[in-house]
């Protein structure tokens, strides 16, 4: 067992690694908690692995990887011979899947974890959300959606007719969107983005995380 | 005619992180289609065409349609593997860890500094508003903290992913020389000796010199 992953199966980003893992079929590693209510993120110890004290951290062997969106590529990468192909199977189908995994890191994602930090994990820490905020993302959102919306209405998934990293970047902020913020009508009011959204959060992957997490 | 063409404009340091990767490649035969986000060439049917998000830069290879900046620079990079800079190193460790810096740049660095630039230098240009300094302020107290991390990467190495020059350093050098340069705020890097050190090494290199001279042609074009 080479892997280890420092994390929360409750945290959306380590979730992001953990839904990979599941989806390229490794179940043999270890998930070693991650105290963050005791602050373990920002201790020595963990910030030699991480040094912007945060989580997930992944070790192979000694390799040590951060950041949730490059740990999932070498899981991909590692893993190329088995479960899902996570980058398509041409140069074209590749470049297309790293174009919408920077649409989920440049457009999708920081108005998504803005309204999350005002509605959930501010909270969390004693914080009140600020309702202007929360609006004005929403906002965003909204435009953000009706791309996707367009998009989705002529290709199955993002990167084309084949699920990918792309997609399931997504699900983990989605899903705190949709059942913790409760902001989800962006998503919901949306033909096409709902059918998109229903298909890959029902993915035997995704079910293996909410797992998890019911019995963490 | 040729078939690569990089729409947008060489101000934007999203268009000028393509421009970099293409000259560290040593791929000169392409064309810039200007897309000025000032007259709104973003916001024209056959321009969201290209890039539904009405952002720059979009990318054509042929009739092969890409955008966002990282994604464009890592297709150069795959397209162009056999000649140029090796822009993901040698080994898979190598490869690992330029993804690794490359999201921090995409998460942590870039978020901050383009807040920090946007309100120093483009508020009233594109919001027409003054700078709102407490913005400024809380994003510096955020990037003292990021760089101290840089600092002390770079303390142990010579570039961000390890021994040699990857798309990670890359993809900072423009936003960082509109932090340095346009937003005047040199005195981060310049009161961190090895941070500093990475920076004057990847902003002499003979790419992003190309791209400061095609910058300057374009300015030079406006007057």
């Amino acid at each position: 067992m080479s892997i280890t992953l420092f994390g929360t199966a409750g945290s959306t980003c380590t979730s992001r690694v953990l839904t990979t893992l599941f989806e390229k079929q490794v179940q043999d590693f270890v998930l070693k908690n991650v105290n963050l209510a005791k602050g373990e993120q920002k201790k020595p110890e963990y910030l030699k692995l991480q040094p912007f004290g945060v989580i997930p951290v992944l070790q192979d062997g000694d390799l040590t990887i951060f950041e949730s969106r490059a740990i999932a590529r070498y899981v991909s990468d590692k893993y190329e011979g088995q479960g899902t192909p996570l980058f398509g199977k041409t140069e074209k189908e590749r470049a297309l899947v790293n174009q919408w995994l920077e649409v989920e890191s440049q457009n999708y994602n920081p108005v998504v974890s803005s309204i999350a930090y005002q509605l959930v994990f501010g909270p969390r820490i004693g914080l009140k959300p600020d309702e202007k905020v929360v609006e004005q993302q929403l906002q965003k959102f909204e435009k953000v959606l009706d791309i996707y919306e367009e998009h989705l209405a002529k290709n199955e998934y993002l990167a084309g007719n084949f699920f990918s990293l792309a997609d399931l970047s997504h699900i983990p902020y989605t899903y705190l969107l949709l059942h913790q913020a409760k902001k989800g009508e962006g998503i919901t009011s949306r033909k096409h983005v709902k059918a998109w959204w229903d298909k890959i959060s029902s993915r035997p992957s995704w079910k293996q995380l909410l797992d998890l997490r019911a019995q963490s | 005619m040729a078939s690569l063409k990089v729409y947008g404009k060489a101000y934007s340091a999203n268009v000028t992180r393509v421009l970099t990767t293409l000259a560290e490649k040593n791929v000169d035969d392409y064309q810039i289609v200007p897309i000025d986000l000032l007259t709104g060439g973003n916001k024209t049917p056959e321009y969201l065409k290209l890039q539904p998000f009405g952002q720059i830069p979009a990318f054509q290879d042929g009739d092969f349609t890409l955008y966002e900046s990282r994604a464009i620079a890592r297709y150069i990079s795959d397209k162009y593997e056999g000649q140029g800079t090796a822009l993901f190193g040698k080994t898979v460790r190598d490869k690992v860890l330029v993804n690794q810096w490359l999201e921090v740049e995409s998460q942590n660095y870039n978020p901050c500094v383009w807040k920090i630039v946007f309100e120093c230098v483009f508020s009233q240009m594109f919001e027409g508003r003054p700078t709102n300094e407490a913005v400024v302020k809380e994003q510096l107290e955020k990037l003292e903290k990021i760089l101290d991390v840089y600092e002390g990467q770079l303390t142990h190495h010579k570039y961000l992913a390890g021994d040699l020059f990857s798309l990670a350093d890359l993809a900072h050098i423009p936003v960082t020389n509109n932090l340095i340069n346009v937003a005047k705020k040199g005195e981060l890097f310049s009161s961190r000796k090895h941070l500093n050190a990475w920076w004057e090494d990847i902003s002499s290199r003979p790419s992003w010199q190309k791209v400061v001279q095609i910058m300057q042609a374009e300015q030079q074009e406006q007057k």
